[in-house]
């Protein structure tokens, strides 16, 4: 099997940070606010493995470090310490060693990124279809007719009738919106995705929709995908495998199945138990 | 019997920590047994005394306690599946071991023939030529052909087992686990049944399997193994102390 990212001992922490600041926060300190110099420990020590054509959940409430984790790798945050490396191509990337000019091409071009507010991924003052077309401008297609019909054929494949690409994204619903910025996200047809909450606060019928796109696209690409959400039903439907973060570490992590059958801290059995 | 089993399971124990409420439930508790190819092995005993368990330990969908299952893959190495990483496992299971639950568990908008294609699809087949695998499978089920098409959620009971059925057979896996397959069944689908399991015997598929029916034991198992209760929580803690 072919390891598309390996991700070692990523921390972020917002501010000054100090020497305790690992030590006094934590899932068992029940916080990720370090007393002693106030800094937020937004994720730490978060390590995994993802291979091609693999989905990835990582799940946890708010202010787990789960979006955190994901928005370092995209480059969105710069991480305070770790290593990620990212295999493509037969090439090797040092993530957080790359200059600005070299994380914006692998954003660009072989990384896609779906986010939950889709005014962070969508650019609300041009078209569906120019927001399409400015992702494969910058990967350097130029050719008008093929950024048209690339953008034709992706927009159909999610969903969005081609008749409305001209439109503003703000016309738009927010389940339109969301297949939109998937189709802006996989033009290019990139082997690592990153979904950050894509469906939370969309209606169940919405959701579902955009879930069973999700699947099929990575049955068709084998796209590797890492899926952040707070919902144990995306996780149970999409993810492989599962990570639970609680206060910005890793409490536990497996099979999806067995995290939600078998779950072993006392956190995830609280969560599991409380499924609807 | 001087053949190698496929599964060689050795002091296999279980038992849930349940931290909110301060308990530990005991489940399997000490199982040895082994699984051979083209024969099946039948795990009999009291309610509670982890039948299911030993099945989700293999699959691992519960993490062992302690004890170990070894597993012998088609080229000829031998994982503990209990230790085993967690893409090997998945491999496994995409390729080499099967499991039918007494519970159908499909999305409410997927048609049948999806639902029992699915591993075929996980196995990177196409579309078309899966469907195919899976309309034979679900003929030979006795499901009617007009139920095909639309989501098992509706179904009885009887017709949803023999949807779970087929997509556990589907995939053709070298160790079968199955957990009360015929629980729900009519005596007639039930023959049918016990037929392909028959089948896949004969083309060399090991099977560890639950039986509700002892005239079931009889008539399918080559070799039985009883699980006695396990033990009080005293015995347990005392044990892990």
């Amino acid at each position: 099997m072919d390891k598309v990212l390996g991700v070692k001992n990523l921390s972020k922490v917002y501010g000054p940070g100090c020497a305790s600041c690992f030590e006094l926060t934590g899932p068992e300190h029940d916080t990720n606010i370090c007393p002693n110099c106030r800094s937020v420990v937004a994720a730490h020590d978060v390590s995994f493995d993802l291979y091609k054509g693999e989905i990835l959940g990582i799940m946890g409430e708010s202010g787990s470090g789960k979006s955190t984790a994901v928005k370092c790798l995209y480059f969105d945050h710069e991480p305070s310490s770790g290593r990620a490396t990212f295999f493509d191509e037969g090439r090797q990337y040092d993530l957080f060693n790359l200059n600005a000019a070299q994380q914006r091409r692998l954003a660009n071009h072989r990384f896609g990124m779906v986010y939950q507010n889709p005014h962070l991924g969508l650019n609300f003052d041009i078209t569906a279809g120019g927001n399409i077309a400015e992702r494969l401008l910058m990967s350097e297609v130029d050719n008008f007719s093929e950024i048209r019909g690339r953008a034709t054929s992706l927009l159909s494949r999610t969903e969005v009738l081609p008749e409305r690409m001209d439109e503003l994204p703000k016309n738009f619903s927010g389940g339109m919106q969301q297949r939109v910025q998937i189709a802006k996200a996989l033009v290019t047809n990139p082997p690592l995705l990153f979904l950050d909450e894509v469906t939370t606060g969309l209606d169940l019928s919405v959701q579902a929709a955009i879930l069973d796109l999700i699947m099929e696209i990575q049955q068709e690409k084998d796209t590797a995908m890492i899926v952040v959400t707070h919902d144990l039903g995306v996780i149970r439907l999409l993810a492989g495998r599962t990570m639970v973060m609680k206060y910005g570490r890793v409490i536990e992590s497996g099979l999806t199945d067995q995290i939600l059958e078998d779950p072993q801290h006392a956190y995830t059995q609280r969560l599991v138990a409380s499924a609807l | 019997m001087n053949e190698i089993p496929i599964l060689r399971v050795e002091g296999y124990s279980k038992h849930f920590e349940l931290h909110e409420q301060g308990k530990i439930i005991p489940s399997s508790c000490d199982v040895n047994l082994n699984v051979y190819s083209g024969r099946l092995t039948a795990l009999i005993g009291p309610t509670g005394a982890g039948k299911s368990t030993v099945l989700k330990g293999i699959y691992r969908t519960y993490l062992s306690t302690s004890g170990r299952l070894l597993y012998r893959t088609v080229s000829g190495h031998e994982v503990d599946l209990a230790q085993a990483d967690e893409h090997s496992i998945l491999e496994l299971r995409r390729t080499e071991i099967g499991f039918v639950t007494q519970f159908l568990h499909a999305l409410p908008r997927q048609a049948t023939e999806d639902v029992v294609a699915q591993p075929l699809f996980q196995k990177g087949m196409g579309r078309s030529e899966a469907r195919d695998i899976a309309h034979k499978m679900l003929a030979a089920m006795n499901l009617p052909e007009r139920l095909w098409g639309i989501s098992p959620a509706t179904f009885s009971g009887g017709e949803k087992q023999r949807v779970n059925l087929a997509r556990g057979l589907v995939s053709h896996p070298r160790l079968l686990l199955l957990d009360e397959p015929t629980a729900s069944l009519d005596p007639k689908t039930t023959e049918r049944v016990v037929r392909l399991i028959e089948d896949l015997k004969n083309d060399g598929v090991a099977m560890l399997a639950i039986f509700l029916h002892p005239d079931l034991v009889e008539r399918m198992a080559d070799d039985v193994v009883e699980l006695e209760p396990p033990l009080s929580i005293e015995k347990v803690l005392k044990e892990i102390a």
